[in-house]
């Protein structure tokens, strides 16, 4: 049976958690943590949403120019 | 000329349709250009459909052809050789970690209700762009590798050709220049610090 974390060692973890990097027994640890903790979870939700804001800017509707280059390629070589 | 049979052709076809905006998407945020997106996707697509055969699992397609991307872009670079000062970030003057949450939650700010919600609804998408675009390089290569096409920390190493630790250095440091920029992009529109002059850094 491993200890409980306390707050500070999970936000220092925190988004190495959310990566999923961390091994399993500390990434149990702080899935733990959260379930009881507001704080940290809180923390944890605002991390997500901030990713997924991030991570929609990479998503951007390519133009009919570069649909027509990709079909060239495609038909020269 | 090709010997590439029909359903390799329509497997990347299907992939590609699939994919293609989320890889303009990423040559936007990485060259910060139009142009030089629209020709780095199309000089990438052009490589993975010529080495479509080296590709053993299928399954792969999508990590590869970023991997494709991501090098064609450091190539393109260091052919222009442009450095500029971006190095220098990595050495970091003020190093302190930064964390909106944290600033949010200072009990001198007067938020009604949830402040992380509150700063989350009111960031623009362009807010967001522009915050990584800033990002100098080698931190904006990292936090979009990670970020925008989930790398595990091994994968974009290995794709760099630098240790782990130094991706999660500059990953850390990428993500706290992030929320520095999207910090002051909010105090900016006058949602952050009531405004107060200087107060937000
Ligand atoms: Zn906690």
């Amino acid at each position: 049976m491993t200890r409980d974390l306390r707050c500070e060692e999970v936000i220092d973890k925190l988004l190495e958690y959310l990566d999923q990097e961390l091994d399993g027994e500390t990434d149990r640890a702080l899935a733990r943590h959260m379930e009881t903790c507001r704080a940290c979870f809180t923390r944890a939700e605002f991390e997500r949403k901030l990713r997924a804001r991030v991570n929609e800017t990479g998503k951007v509707k390519a133009p009919e120019t570069l649909r027509r280059r990709v079909r060239a390629i495609l038909d020269h070589y | 000329m090709t010997s590439i049979g029909k359903p390799l052709r329509s497997f990347f076809e299907a992939e590609v349709e699939r994919l293609l905006d989320r890889l303009y998407g990423t040559a936007l945020r990485l060259t910060r250009d139009r142009t030089d997106a629209e020709d780095l996707v199309a000089d990438t697509l052009a490589k993975a459909w010529a080495k479509l055969t080296d590709l053993r699992d299928r399954q792969a397609f999508e990590k590869w052809v970023f991997r494709i991307l991501v090098n064609s872009f450091i190539s393109e670079r260091r052919k222009q050789r442009i450095r500029p000062h971006e190095v220098s970030a990595e050495a970091g003057c003020g190093d302190e970690a930064f964390s909106l949450f944290e600033k949010v939650h200072q009990p001198f700010l007067l938020w009604w209700g949830n402040p992380e919600q509150a700063l989350l609804d009111k960031l623009l998408r362009e807010d967001i762009e522009s915050a990584v675009e800033e990002l100098p390089e080698e931190f904006r290569l990292v936090v979009i590798m990670v970020e925008l096409w989930g790398l595990s920390y091994a994968e974009a190493a290995d794709t760099l050709d630098v240790p782990v630790g130094t991706v999660r250095s500059r990953l850390n440091r990428g993500r706290s220049l992030l929320q520095g920029a999207l910090w002051r992009q909010a105090g900016e529109a006058g949602l952050a610090c009531g405004n107060a002059k200087g107060g937000v850094r």
